[in-house]
């Protein structure tokens, strides 16, 4: 799915923000809170499913990913997914938030029976064995499919076409696609690919190299 | 007021302040653990922790070996680990090459060695620009490169996470290997200084 999230190569964003030295971590106590309950809602819903969370940020509508910040983002991607899984009703936080601040509005109670996804990892974290050799090794050239899946995908949009070559071969991870839809962990081999800056952005482009890591499926030989 | 901005609109400090109390009522949530949580991230986990090892791969030269061909069992040996650093690659700068991380889906970042990540590092800006044209976003940043320095972008698109081994600054041959963690910032392991 070309989300949001997927911004990589676009334009429009204006200038960077300049580095500062003594950065706090959080600029606002509420950060700090948000990226706690976000941490803690993950875990309580699906098992640290870190890929349903990067789905439900990919998620959001252009307000909801944008106005708040990254963790404006996180706050609403962990309600959404709290909604999705019925542990809180639809509106309640916004109903809470209004009641705190005085406003006079009914409050939905809870769901009385959550939807939990039905998952349970077949191990900690996102690195995996797979049996079958790996199918490029270093050197090799490859293609990213030219595709626009619907649902969750790091097959980053910028790269769809293009043709690099493997730099490195990466542990074997579960694949974030079908992870994400707690349809499966199907973990695959994952390649780091570098791709030349010119056949990303054209003869013009600067000159750099670009390497991302990409999974077995999304990579064909190139041609 | 611009007319794009509703009023009405509830502030992410009033909601959060609402999701904890909702969570919280219903045991789902205890304030004890999001207070270690938060403490974790402000207190402990930095870019110190990253300091110490590139200072380390500095001055021992077993250890850098060691590093660039296993980053995640060489940072381990100084104690790091944990969430978002399953797997860390360390991308070795030099004098004609440079690298520059970036996660252009989300902001993914090497937690165990550099903490939570910085501003500009989440900013839409930098995650869509960085892989378009990195030495214009580099000398916004503060950090012109010359033309025979070699730019390599990498994209954290998967779980492995990059971590940026700099260059050791020049005059600091006599210096010990604390005193040479106090010349390491976050931006020279990210990439984005020198």
């Amino acid at each position: 799915m070309s989300s949001i999230a997927n911004i990589g190569g676009t334009e429009g964003w204006g200038r960077t923000t300049a580095p500062t030295p003594d950065e706090p971590v959080f600029a606002e106590p509420w950060e700090g809170r948000a990226f706690a309950l976000t941490l803690l809602t993950m875990g309580r819903i699906s098992g640290r499913n870190l890929d349903a969370f990067r789905h439900a940020l990919g998620s959001l509508d252009r307000g909801a990913y944008l106005d708040d910040g990254y963790y404006g983002r996180w706050l609403n991607a962990a309600e959404l997914m709290l909604t999705e899984s019925a542990i809180l009703a639809p509106g309640a936080v916004d109903a809470r938030a209004r009641a705190n601040r005085g406003e006079d509005v009914a409050q939905p109670p809870a769901p009385e029976q959550d939807a939990k996804p039905d998952y349970k990892p077949t191990a900690a974290g996102s690195l995996r064995t797979v049996e079958e050799p790996p199918r490029f090794a270093v050197g090799d050239r490859v293609t990213a499919k030219d595709v626009d899946p619907s649902g969750h995908t790091q097959l980053v949009a910028y790269l769809r076409g293009r043709t690099g070559v493997v730099s490195i071969v990466q542990p074997a991870a579960l694949l974030p696609d079908t992870h994400a839809h707690f349809l499966g962990e199907n973990p695959q081999h994952v390649y780091a690919v570098e791709f030349d800056s010119r056949d990303l952005w054209g003869p013009d482009a600067e000159s750099f190299t670009l390497t991302a890591d990409l999974f077995d499926s999304y990579l064909e030989p190139a041609s | 007021m611009s007319a794009s901005i509703n009023p009405d609109r509830l502030s992410p400090a009033l909601r959060t302040e609402a999701l904890e109390q909702l969570l919280t009522e219903r045991g789902l949530v205890d304030p004890a653990v999001m207070d270690k949580f938060i403490s974790t991230y402000e207190n402990d986990v930095g870019p110190l922790n990253g300091a110490k090892v590139v200072a380390k791969a500095w001055t021992d030269p077993e250890y850098r070996a060691r590093l660039l061909a296993e980053g995640t069992s060489a940072i381990k040996e100084l104690g790091f680990a944990g969430p978002q650093g399953e797997h860390i690659v360390v991308l070795e700068n030099t004098d004609t090459v440079h690298h520059v991380v970036t996660c252009t889906l989300c902001s993914c970042y090497p937690w165990p060695v550099l903490g939570l990540p910085p501003g500009w590092y989440k900013d839409p800006a930098y995650r869509a620009r960085i892989v378009r044209e990195p030495r214009a976003v580099l000398a916004e940043m503060g950090l012109t490169l010359p033309d025979d320095v070699e730019v390599k972008v990498w994209d954290s698109s998967s779980e492995v996470r990059y971590l940026v081994l700099p260059l050791r600054p020049e005059g600091t041959e006599d210096a010990s290997e604390e005193e040479l963690a106090g010349h390491v910032t976050r931006d020279m392991m990210v990439g984005v200084a020198r």
